[in-house]
């Protein structure tokens, strides 16, 4: 009996806590979306006001008249490129990595090194690259300096991945006189569809929140999103309506794409540490 | 149809072909690495030595005078402790948060999917959104911390914590760990679930208290992934710069200004890209330095 009481108290304890934390983790987010559709003075007044009274869509007029579609399809081409060109480099390198032992055990290391190199420290040969080129403020430029981060990420990933398949499979198929790159297009590669889209929605959402890089080389045709938001929090006035509406347009694709990958999510995150 | 393939080729120069397409593979990487990331760094490393400012045309080489300066301005050393406070303070308490919900949660729990899913949400906002979104809510007039502090205590509350460099900080470390204990905790519990029931019945068995198992079974066996995590955290969060570009700008004043905000401001604000790169190779330098020194703890522990 005594027991059963203090089980079901831990219990009790235990769903206390998820609580706290799930009003913790979750307040924030449902905060700033609720601010996406209060009026200013709604969002303006002491003591605030949590829920909209008269909710109202005139935040996201105003970004759509002021270029927040433009900015959404900045971020969407320029993210969509990054990950297409580091899915097939990095698969093609990833594969060799895994299969051939390229490099031995130093190379994929060096590789995934990378992935933690300080943007500061290769931002300024960019500028002045990109200064001489005339590429300031231009999708090309930030999808060549977002390679920097995604290449190395997406290879040491489709490298796992790769391990991962019985090699057996591939053998028979160069035994029978397969090029090895046929092995790997038409056999392997369908194998590691799940890693391949899971690595994709990776690069995809490193390359949607990059915002070092983005400030220091798009001035206005070529922002994303996370450069288009700083516009709304001016030095006179902060339009907090606008920012939440931009900030509900940044979030909204990829709590939909992390739902997709959920399966995928730890591996993603731990760079394939934790499987 | 093989065999025919094969017997085309004299046999030296199929193991030739053999030994060439790996490095097929790879090369597109690697010529793509050494672009974007090798020579930029080489560059950066040369340009580090020289003084180049906006005002100057010529670019002489001044040896190491940009790093002598760097460490005589007090700014930067501030930024290297702001930078230092945010990664110990934040990454541990991140640690010790994630670790503790990943135990209630890798319990009998109903709806562990949902309540994980929700968990997580925090990753997935970009920093910027994050920054903005914190300001706002630490905001003296309109957030509503301070009125929640308010109900508490029982009168109206104000209190601009973004104005204190103090304060200021707090609020930093409160988002970082907002947004990154959700890590940690998915880490961890991925670790619980996968380790071995029949370790915890046969401790259950000899009568071991639920701290025991904790300190004997789970902590040891997770000490991988704590490290992983801890390293990638680390890592990320030496180049913490976005949230502080929207939360505090660095301020008040250059108080909770990091490296990356520091390298930012006089390089691409001011051009003093000599001064910056300088900044750079320090920042660079410390991830090394951190990186051997967690992988040596690893190694002493696993040994």
């Amino acid at each position: 009996m005594n027991v059963k009481i203090k089980n079901s108290c831990a219990q009790t304890g235990r769903y206390l806590i998820i609580l706290v934390a799930l009003i913790f983790f979750l307040f924030p987010i449902v905060w700033i979306i609720l601010t996406a559709f209060k009026t200013g003075e709604e969002f303006m007044h002491s003591p605030p006001i949590w829920l909209p009274r008269t909710p109202t869509l005139s935040s996201f007029d105003h970004i759509v008249r002021s270029g927040g579609l433009k900015a959404l399809f900045n971020s969407i081409f320029i993210a969509t490129s990054v990950t297409i060109l580091s899915l097939v480099v990095g698969s093609l390198a990833g594969y060799a990595l895994a299969r051939f032992k390229v490099g031995g055990e130093n190379l994929p290391f060096f590789i995934l090194s990378q992935r933690f190199m300080p943007p500061v420290a290769i931002i300024f040969p960019f500028l002045l690259f990109f200064k001489a080129l005339a590429w300031m403020d231009t999708h090309q430029a930030l999808i060549i300096v977002y390679l920097t981060f995604n290449l190395p990420y997406s290879v040491w990933m489709m490298r796992g991945f790769f391990i991962e398949v019985p090699i057996e499979i591939e053998e028979s198929a160069l035994v029978d006189g397969c090029s090895p790159f046929r092995a790997f297009w038409s056999i392997v590669l369908p194998l590691v569809t799940p890693g391949l889209v899971a690595t994709g929605v990776f690069c995809f959402i490193f390359s949607w929140h990059e915002f070092f890089f983005a400030v220091c080389l798009t001035r206005s045709r070529a922002v994303p999103l996370s450069v288009y938001l700083p516009n709304f929090f001016g030095k006179e006035m902060i339009m907090w309506g606008e920012i939440g509406a931009v900030s509900l347009m940044a979030m909204i694709p990829l709590f939909f794409m992390s739902f997709v990958v959920q399966r995928y999510l730890v591996r993603g995150l731990t760079l394939g540490a934790v499987k | 149809m093989a065999v025919s393939k094969i017997g085309k080729f004299p046999s030296l120069s199929y193991i030739q072909k053999r030994r060439l397409v790996p490095w097929l593979f790879v090369a597109p990487c690697m010529v793509i690495i050494l672009m974007v990331t090798v020579f930029p760094l080489v560059y950066s490393l040369g340009i580090s030595f020289t003084k180049w400012e906006i005002t100057f045309p010529k670019h002489p080489f001044i040896g190491f005078e940009n790093y002598v300066r760097l460490f005589r301005d007090i700014r930067f050393r501030s930024s290297i402790l702001i930078t230092a406070i945010l990664v110990i303070g934040g990454v541990t308490i991140e640690m010790f948060l994630g670790f503790g919900l990943a135990q209630v949660l890798s319990g009998k729990i109903v709806g562990r999917r949902i309540v994980v899913a929700a968990m997580l949400l925090p990753v997935m906002v970009m920093p910027v959104v994050v920054g903005y979104t914190w300001r706002l809510l630490w905001d003296a007039q309109y957030g509503p911390i301070n009125q929640i502090i308010g109900w508490i205590i029982g009168r109206t509350f104000h209190y601009a914590w973004l104005a204190k460099p103090p304060t200021a900080l707090v609020a930093i470390l409160v988002t970082e760990i907002w947004q990154w204990t959700p890590f940690m905790f998915l880490a961890f519990m991925s670790g619980i679930v996968s380790l071995n029931p029949e370790l915890f019945e046969a401790a259950d068995i000899d009568g071991a208290t639920k701290w025991q198992k904790i300190r004997h079974l789970t902590v040891p066996l997770l000490r991988p992934i704590i490290l992983v995590a801890v390293l990638i955290r680390s890592l990320d969060a030496l180049k913490f710069f976005d949230v502080i570009f929207t939360l505090t700008g660095g301020g008040p004043g250059n108080s909770t200004e990091t490296i990356s905000f520091y390298i930012y401001q006089t390089g691409y604000q001011f051009f003093r890209l000599g001064h910056g790169a300088a900044g750079s190779f320090v920042l660079l330098i410390a991830l090394i330095v951190i990186v051997t020194f967690l992988l040596k703890i690893f190694k002493t522990v696993v040994e």
